[in-house]
């Protein structure tokens, strides 16, 4: 019998249920973004606090034990504050934002809420570069200094937010890039950073930015053998979205991501044919919190 | 008196799963990373209280000096053992401790240990570990009890307090059939209570503070009485901490190691902590 021409993944359990919360919304038109968010996208919509609370619910009979908030901007959503309290009732939340548009009142009501509840509320903010000449050409001019401002603000409110950085120069200049973001986010007085790469994902604008998958880039049979099936995404985790339940964050714009309109539909297996699952592969829990900050032996470095 | 060599007990040997008897008030001990007086502090403290069963839930070696010493204080006092990703890596000499960090400097750090403790861990010992096995159940009274290292489902999952809600608690219980769960490994304790009567424990470890800038070090009496329930009592143990930091220094351990024994602040292994047990911390 003949095997299918990509492999099949089941969802061991689901640890981690994502939200598009701002759908592909989003104030910033980044050249890397893998689903092209900008002010205009309206593809994918907002998700409201009622839906929210209902996958919740629905989540608690599945023993979910994390919760991730993505947009575009989820900032932008309007029911994002509330979300994001409601949720700390549940289990622990994080969301990723470009730390643009926060607002003193927001980050007071959710320092309370995280105070109040025995979760952390974790704040991925997204930075590609260490100064504007690195990160503006990518994420659109002024956006380091209202970033920059964003995490020190973060900061002051006593949050350690996690800065993401999608990886878009060589590898062997990671040591170079991480030592420099270190620094710059110490001197803006954030002492103790938190820092995470990420690969760049070949889809959306950064099709056009740099390349897409080439047909060799897929994953095989051959390579799932002795493999940890747990770093990928699609192990142990789902997206909801407008639409419904996708497999997960990353291929919400392919039509066969979509596995159902409720947690229990979306749990089937699911094929790993896109070029992005093989950057998953490569790479291994691209969407966890799990942080990465730079080889160096001593702590002040 | 440390014996030199020994041989590991027959109960444990090539099994997967270990089942014991009953119990009523057992002492639990996380991961030992080879802090051998802390260890001896300990076991005289529980027998002190009056238990009826020893317990260690994984990770002798790591981080302290002298791995061999904690061997025969096991095997002397009867401490029944599990395996952790640790005591899995150097029985089967492996390349790396299977920690789960995933930040390079943590990784490098975790490697100096892992290296010296693989190079200074006997062939008899590194059997013993090899062939612990991954969980112990027992009753506690009418609970069904779990012992394991990260998780039931991954030897080195790390299950922080603030990153675990409670309805996967409630699954993992559910699904491995216990009532309460006992577990070690993020080097921090805790405990929750759960929907039907279940419970989940992290005993802390013995190895090294718990990164709130105290000395001491932490284990836990569980037990279970009719009056009162299901109870986990958690024990701090002072122990000759300068005495530790000597030997390190002796060993040539990282200057970073000694001083979190000295200080009671984490010094490595901090990128996998979740924010609100970072902030508890000093680095």
């Amino acid at each position: 019998m003949s095997r299918s021409r990509s492999p099949s993944i089941e969802l061991s359990h689901l640890d981690h249920l994502w939200f598009q919360i701002s759908g592909t919304l989003c104030n910033l038109t980044c050249h890397h973004c893998f689903i092209s968010c900008s002010p205009k996208n309206d593809s994918f919509g907002y998700l409201s606090l009622l839906d929210v609370k209902e996958k919740l619910e629905e989540s608690v009979v599945l023993g979910v034990k994390e919760y991730y908030f993505t947009g575009g901007e989820p900032f932008l959503n309007r029911d994002m504050v509330p979300i994001l309290v409601e949720t700390l009732r549940y289990g622990p939340a994080t969301v990723l934002t470009n730390g643009t548009v926060l607002k003193d009142e927001w980050l007071e009501t959710l320092r309370e809420a995280e105070h109040g509840s025995v979760y952390s509320l974790e704040f991925r903010v997204s930075i590609d570069g260490f100064s504007t000449v690195t990160n503006d050409p990518i994420r659109g001019e002024g956006t380091f200094d209202r970033a920059m401002e964003g995490v020190v603000n973060l900061v002051e409110f006593g949050f350690l937010p996690i800065i993401t950085a999608a990886r878009t120069w060589p590898d062997e200049d990671d040591q170079h890039v991480v030592g420099q973001f270190v620094k710059t986010l110490r001197e803006a007085g954030y002492e103790r950073p938190r820092l995470k790469l990420l690969p760049t994902l070949k889809l959306g604008a950064e099709e056009q930015r740099t390349s897409g998958y080439v047909a060799g880039e897929r994953i095989t049979h051959e390579m799932m053998d002795d493999f940890d099936h747990s770093q990928l995404v699609c192990e142990h985790s789902r997206i909801v979205t407008d639409r419904g339940v996708h497999v997960c964050p990353i291929l919400i714009e392919s039509p066969d991501s979509l596995l159902g309109q409720t947690l229990h539909e979306s749990t089937t297996p699911f094929e790993m044919k896109h070029g992005a699952c093989f950057t998953c592969y490569q790479y291994g829990a691209i969407c966890s919190n799990a942080s990465s900050l730079v080889e160096t032996t001593s702590r002040n470095s | 008196m440390l014996r030199a060599s020994w041989k590991p007990q027959a109960a444990i040997l090539n099994s997967p799963m270990l089942t014991v008897g009953s119990r009523t008030r057992i002492a639990c001990f996380g991961g030992v990373y080879n802090n051998y007086l802390a260890l001896e502090v300990a076991i005289y403290d529980a027998k002190s209280r009056g238990v009826d069963g020893l317990y260690c839930l994984g990770d002798m070696g790591a981080f302290g000096p002298h791995p061999d010493r904690v061997f025969p204080l096991l095997l002397e006092n009867n401490v029944t053992c599990v395996q952790g990703n640790y005591d899995d890596s150097i029985g089967n000499e492996l390349d790396n401790c299977q920690c789960g960090y995933t930040d390079p400097r943590d990784n490098y750090f975790a490697q100096i240990s892992y290296d010296y403790t693989l190079a200074n861990t006997s062939v008899e010992n590194r059997r013993f570990l090899r062939e612990l096995p991954k969980e112990i159940r027992f009753e506690l009274g009418p609970l069904n009890v779990l012992l394991c290292h990260g998780s039931p489902r991954k030897t080195n999952e790390f299950l922080w307090e603030s990153t675990t809600s409670t309805h996967f608690l409630s699954s993992l219980a559910r699904e491995y059939a216990a009532d309460a769960i006992v577990t070690t490994h993020t080097g921090i304790k805790w405990r929750r209570d759960l929907p039907d009567s279940r419970h989940f424990v992290n005993v802390g470890v013995l190895g090294r503070p718990e990164n709130d800038g105290q000395t001491n070090v932490w284990y836990t009496i569980l037990g279970h009485s009719n009056d009162a329930g299901f109870h986990a009592e958690f024990i701090p143990i002072q122990y000759d901490h300068q005495r530790l930091a000597k030997e390190m220094q002796s060993e040539r351990l990282p200057s970073e190691f000694v001083e979190t024994v000295k200080a009671g602040w984490w010094t490595t292994c901090l990128e996998i902590l979740p924010s609100k047990e970072r902030r508890r911390g000093k680095y």
